[in-house]
């Protein structure tokens, strides 16, 4: 590949991929920091708090990939992406990693040239209605306004789901999650849709999150999780087994309280240990050091702790685990074998 | 006897096209052409062989799949299954239609504020100055959210207008419905309709024109036509016999006589916006995200216009409004018969980049979800599809060909007010 510096017109057009490509695990440890792309603000995935800290779930897995890669949680530039940049950010170069609710599809994956590396929560598109306007089920939308985030899956569902069920809509296009509370709360539209966690965050964020309702209709499976470029396998799967080892550690009981604990001390369970770094050279094998999953569990906790802290049901979003439990608790939550 | 001998023959030789300053300009310049041709072809190549390395090449066959997505705002049928080029399309007519509205209200609105701007009332100038300075000096972007903001938060919801005592009522005997979804007026309709002509067939491009549309501007062509007949015929009166016959009246029925009996033979009639379920339904909608960048783009624009508006008319001498006004002419005749028309020749030029600018600022569509073809084919398609590159290259191309016509059309135009010298 030709590594070159493009100029002008063409790199706004997010075409410096060819140089991006190769070696992000050297760029990134070269600038001393990650470059992640998330939200441009979603309460309990990823928005700035009082103090400007970027703070979520979203951003755990951020903080976890900077932690394990260059031994600092801190060192992460947060780029905010729309849904219709976030893409073109990626493949330019511009981040390293995009942690951003982005549903797995074959498209992205195979057209759009990612790699989704894991699911960190899967979710599925619904709807919010104002609890006056009397409707207690999808079907009964038709001929509403929606409100919906332009250049998403949920966009593709929608249609699907009015076609589907012979019902008319009109679309109103909205660029953030900002703008679509502001049109939703004026009334003008009559629901909101997105995916049921998103929902669930902005709701949080009203003066009468109770004047609300999330419909029972769940009209797609959204599984999001963070992804890379395509082409550069090693750091795929740096965030790839980055994301399993948080996903495992709460499985086998690390948690950032106990993680350092654990380490220096060792456990009697091989695969913990593996994980940790105290036997085998799987941190050789990632081109990481030995204690790269220590750094990464201390970062902001295992996958349990993160899911809590942001997102979980004493938060003002309030989801519950459902499907993003463990496989054990009868989730989905499974992470491959550490060997 | 004298012998000639003939001046040294110069034979050419490579090291003058270095030295020789007959040659030299010439080769510089082209070794520059050709280093910049070079580093074009490089950068064309760099980006091919890149993106073919990304797995990418550059290749259009995604116009023809199924778009997936739907737009609100479509005057052709539309449906979220037609393919990636008719939404590409819909977004096209959606910027032309602002663009076109926007230039019209921004001229209009630009050349009253021009005028006013140099009128003798102190208070009238001051408050044109103010308007001026405040929207020429805030971004565009702003302006236009600000309308959607205004549009959106102080109008009443469609939900206003229901139960025994609503909060909102529709204005003008029950026909206009203003909600912060946006405006719904009456619509034409026609009860013995000559039917539609489907033009391009199954094509992306296809469309259908109403006739009676059609009809009716054929009719009102005629009637224009014969009213611009009863008026030379009335200058050759005038220049005969120094009399004027009057006109205004057979003008008038010249133009509305014809068009009303087609109106009636055709069964015309208002549709009426009822509120059904959850929006008013009928009627035609004008929604918010159109009124709002429309608004904003002609009043923005119009603080340009009106200074250039207001430039052309200082640039003509005041010699000219002295002379008419010793002719005895009246002063709001002078603007109109003596000052203005010179002023154009000074006007259009300047108003040809305003009009550009309208139209490529109207790209700020997506702010306020006006699905334009920025938001269509650069936006959600780009999106859906991943083809940065082609559907950016294809959006400029879009943008240059519009740009190119407006600049055509109001260069002809711009030739025939021009003066012409003798």
């Amino acid at each position: 590949m030709k590594k070159s510096v493009i100029l002008g017109a063409l790199t706004v057009a997010g075409l410096s991929a060819g140089a991006a490509a190769a070696a992000t695990l050297d760029d990134v440890k070269d600038r001393g920091k990650l470059n992640c792309g998330v939200t441009t603000g979603l309460v309990g995935f990823a928005a700035p708090d009082a103090n400007g800290e970027w703070q979520g779930f979203d951003v755990g897995v951020c903080r976890a990939v900077a932690a394990a890669v260059l031994g600092d949680p801190s060192a992460v530039e947060f780029v905010p992406t729309t849904g219709k940049t976030r893409f073109t950010a990626l493949a330019s170069g511009e981040i390293d990693m995009l942690a951003r609710n982005t549903t797995w599809t074959l498209s992205r994956d195979v057209d759009l040239k990612n790699e989704f590396v894991g699911i960190n929560y899967y979710d599925g598109q619904g709807f919010m209605v104002p609890k006056a306007l009397g409707v207690s089920s999808a079907k009964e939308l038709s001929g509403a306004t929606v409100c919906i985030q332009t250049g998403t899956t949920t966009e593709l569902n929608l249609a699907d789901f009015f076609r589907a069920n012979d019902m008319e809509y009109e679309p109103v296009p909205i660029e953030t999650n900002a703008e679509g509370q502001q049109q939703y709360l004026a009334g003008a539209c009559d629901t909101y849709t997105t995916d049921a966690s998103g929902l669930a965050a902005t709701r949080a964020t009203f003066e009468n999150p109770g004047d609300h309702v999330i419909l029972p209709e769940i009209i797609s499976k959204e599984p999001l999780g963070p992804l890379v470029r395509h082409g550069d396998q090693p750091w795929g799967d740096i965030v790839r087994w980055t994301l399993n080892a948080l996903i495992a550690a709460e499985e086998f009981g690390i948690t950032s309280a106990n993680v350092e604990d654990m380490a220096s001390n060792g456990t009697d369970k091989p695969e913990v240990n593996r994980i940790l770094g105290v036997e085998g050279t799987l941190g050789e094998m990632l081109g990481l050091e030995a204690d790269w999953a220590v750094k990464a569990i201390a970062a902001g906790g295992n996958y349990g702790e993160l899911f809590e802290k942001h997102i979980g049901e004493k938060t003002p979003v309030g989801l519950a685990r459902g499907l993003n439990a463990q496989w054990k608790d009868g989730g989905l939550m499974y992470s491959p074998p550490f060997r | 006897m004298t012998t000639y001998t003939d001046p040294p023959k110069e034979s050419f030789r490579l090291s003058m096209l270095l030295y020789d300053t007959r040659y030299r300009s010439m080769t510089i310049q082209i070794v520059a052409l050709m280093g910049f041709m070079l580093l074009a072809a490089w950068l064309i190549s760099n980006t091919i062989q890149n993106l073919a390395a990304l797995g990418k090449p550059i290749e259009f066959g995604f116009f023809t799949e199924a778009a997936g997505y739907d737009i609100n705002q479509h005057i052709i049928e539309y449906g979220n299954q037609d393919t990636h080029l008719r939404a590409s399309f819909v977004g096209l007519l959606n910027t032309l239609i602002v663009a076109v509205l926007g230039c019209v209200t921004a001229t209009i609105v630009g050349v009253i504020i021009g005028v006013l701007r140099l009128s003798k009332n102190w208070l009238v100038a001051r408050i044109m100055t103010v308007y001026v300075e405040m929207f020429r000096n805030v971004p565009l972007l702003l302006w236009i959210l600000l309308a959607m903001a205004i549009l959106i938060e102080s109008l009443p919801q469609p939900s206003a207008f229901r139960g025994e005592d609503p909060a909102a009522t529709m204005k003008l005997f029950e026909s206009v419905a203003i909600t912060n979804r946006g405006l719904y007026i009456p619509e034409p309709l026609f009860s013995r309709s000559l039917g539609d002509v489907h033009l391009l067939g199954q094509s992306s491009f296809r469309m259908d024109v109403s006739l009676d549309f059609l009809a009716l501007v054929l009719v009102l062509v005629l009637s224009i036509f014969a009213t611009r007949k009863v008026t030379a015929r009335a200058e050759r009166i005038q220049n005969a016999t120094g009399l004027r016959p009057t006109t205004w009246y057979i003008n008038l029925g010249l133009i509305v006589i014809p068009s009303t009996i087609l109106l009636i033979a055709l069964g015309f009639h208002l549709g009426y916006p009822e509120l059904k379920g959850f929006n008013f339904q009928g009627g035609t909608h004008l929604r918010n995200s159109l009124t709002a960048l429309w608004l904003a783009l002609s009043l923005y624009t119009a603080a340009f216009v009106a200074e250039i508006v207001r430039g052309g008319i200082l640039a003509i001498s005041h010699g000219q409004t002295e002379a008419a006004s010793a002719l005895g002419i009246r002063p709001q005749r002078i603007m109109r018969l003596v000052v203005l028309p010179q002023a154009l020749r000074v006007i259009i030029p300047p108003l040809i980049s305003q009009y550009l600018n309208l139209t490529k600022n109207s790209s700020l569509a997506i702010a306020v979800g006006y699905m334009d073809i920025t938001g269509t084919l650069g936006g959600i398609t780009m999106n859906q599809t991943g083809r940065e590159l082609e559907c950016v290259l294809l959006l400029m191309l879009v943008y240059l060909v519009i740009s190119l016509i407006i600049s055509a059309v109001m260069n002809w135009y711009n030739n025939r007010v021009k003066l012409v010298e003798r």
